[in-house]
């Protein structure tokens, strides 16, 4: 039986196009493929979890919260507006980080990446391998809650790898152009791998969609 | 000679009042004394540089983080919003942190913070309920207070007050 993702929340338009802080509601994106589709390496439920349940809820808190910022905003009211900031942060950080990575994974992926993108790993790693064991080792080694990334560096030319801390986003608090994410948050993995991170970092590295990773390389190139 | 806080940036109002996302200008407040009134404790030079320069600047930068950060809401550009965070936190925290400082400030003085010893923790990592509670953090929540050690709590507390 499918259980695809059914959530909808279509984007509704909220006041006049074109009107100052007019702006879309978020929308939670569907999954490009079942909830059991990368099983046996993240199991179903899992995924449901997190993708029905957690970035669901990142999507809710993010158009709450920004219609709490614009209405401190009309009234001039900056102390709301700096105490709603963290709160922004972490559902905007949520909403386009789970958005990332659902598309950085596939039941037809694994392996490695091929062409331009092998080729600028090899260069700025030394090796595919050198590069997985480093990602693997950032993301099993964040304290606490956060992502392991593989970025685009826009001003040096060159992949780079870090690590964020709970749903800050790469590219907004490092620069960095997310290519690909590795969620570590206990979320990801806690009711498969339990507190076994690396087993959860072994296992991912089998459903990566290089596709996908490689048209991110390509369009930052640009 | 008084050297008053003359710099009266005016209140103005930007698009038209009750439209969304309008907003009015921050401006500097005038201080509520003069430059030299806190000497010898705080000297007037200090006293005009911080205001009339450091205070100024954060609120002429509030201001403009502010428009850039309207423009990036109505594009729906959150990675650009994000990114103007520590310019809002910075200048919008150095505005409403010296307009309090000023008030706090007479010739007689103020007061201190003083730190939290803990009592209590609740542990809200994932590990510590998932396995049970899943994402609904609120029933572990709920559950916990079940088997809250009162006994050590007060110990802890009557530690403190020593």
């Amino acid at each position: 039986m499918l259980s695809r993702a059914a959530r909808s929340a279509s984007r509704t338009l909220v006041p006049a196009p074109g009107s100052r802080g007019s702006r879309q509601k978020h929308s939670l994106p569907d999954l490009p493929y079942d909830y059991g589709a990368l099983e046996p390496h993240i199991s179903a439920q899992i995924m449901q979890l997190h993708h029905s349940k957690h970035h669901a809820t990142y999507v809710n808190n993010l158009n709450a919260v920004e219609e709490k910022y614009l209405e401190a905003l009309e009234k001039g009211d900056v102390t709301t507006q700096v105490a709603l900031q963290p709160g922004l942060k972490f559902n905007g950080g949520g909403h386009i980080n789970h958005s990332i990575f659902w598309t950085n994974l596939s039941p037809k992926g694994g392996g490695e990446p091929k062409g331009e993108l092998l080729e600028a790993i090899k260069r700025d790693f030394g090796s595919f391998d050198k590069f997985k064991e480093k990602l693997t080792a950032v993301s099993v080694g964040v304290q606490g809650s956060g992502w392991g990334w593989l970025g685009f560096n826009k001003d040096q030319g060159r992949l780079q790898i870090a690590a964020c801390s709970n749903q800050d986003p790469l590219q907004g608090t490092t620069g960095l152009i997310p290519l690909l994410g590795i969620d570590v948050w206990e979320h990801a993995y806690y009711l498969q791998y339990k507190n076994v991170r690396p087993d959860y970092l072994k296992a991912i590295w089998n459903v990566i969609n290089w596709e996908n990773v490689t048209e991110r390389y390509m369009a930052c190139k640009k | 000679m008084l050297s008053r806080a003359a710099r009266s940036a005016s209140r103005t109002l930007v698009p038209a009042p009750g439209s969304r996302g309008s907003r009015q200008k921050h401006s500097l407040p005038d201080l509520p004394y003069d430059y030299g009134a806190l000497e010898p404790h705080i000297s007037a030079q200090i006293m005009q540089l911080h205001h009339s320069k450091h205070h100024a600047t954060y609120v002429n930068n509030l201001n403009a983080v502010e428009e850039k950060y309207l423009e990036a809401l109505e594009k729906g550009d959150v990675t650009t919003q994000v990114a103007l965070q520590p310019g809002l936190k910075f200048n919008g925290g150095g505005h409403i942190n010296h307009s309090i400082f000023w008030t706090n400030l007479s010739p007689k003085g103020g007061g201190e913070p003083k730190g939290l010893i803990p009592l209590l923790g609740i542990d809200v990592w994932e590990h510590a309920y998932y396995l049970q509670y899943k994402n609904v953090r609120p029933d572990y929540l709920k559950a916990i207070w079940n088997v809250i050690n009162w006994e050590n709590v007060t110990e802890r507390y009557m530690a403190c007050k020593k």
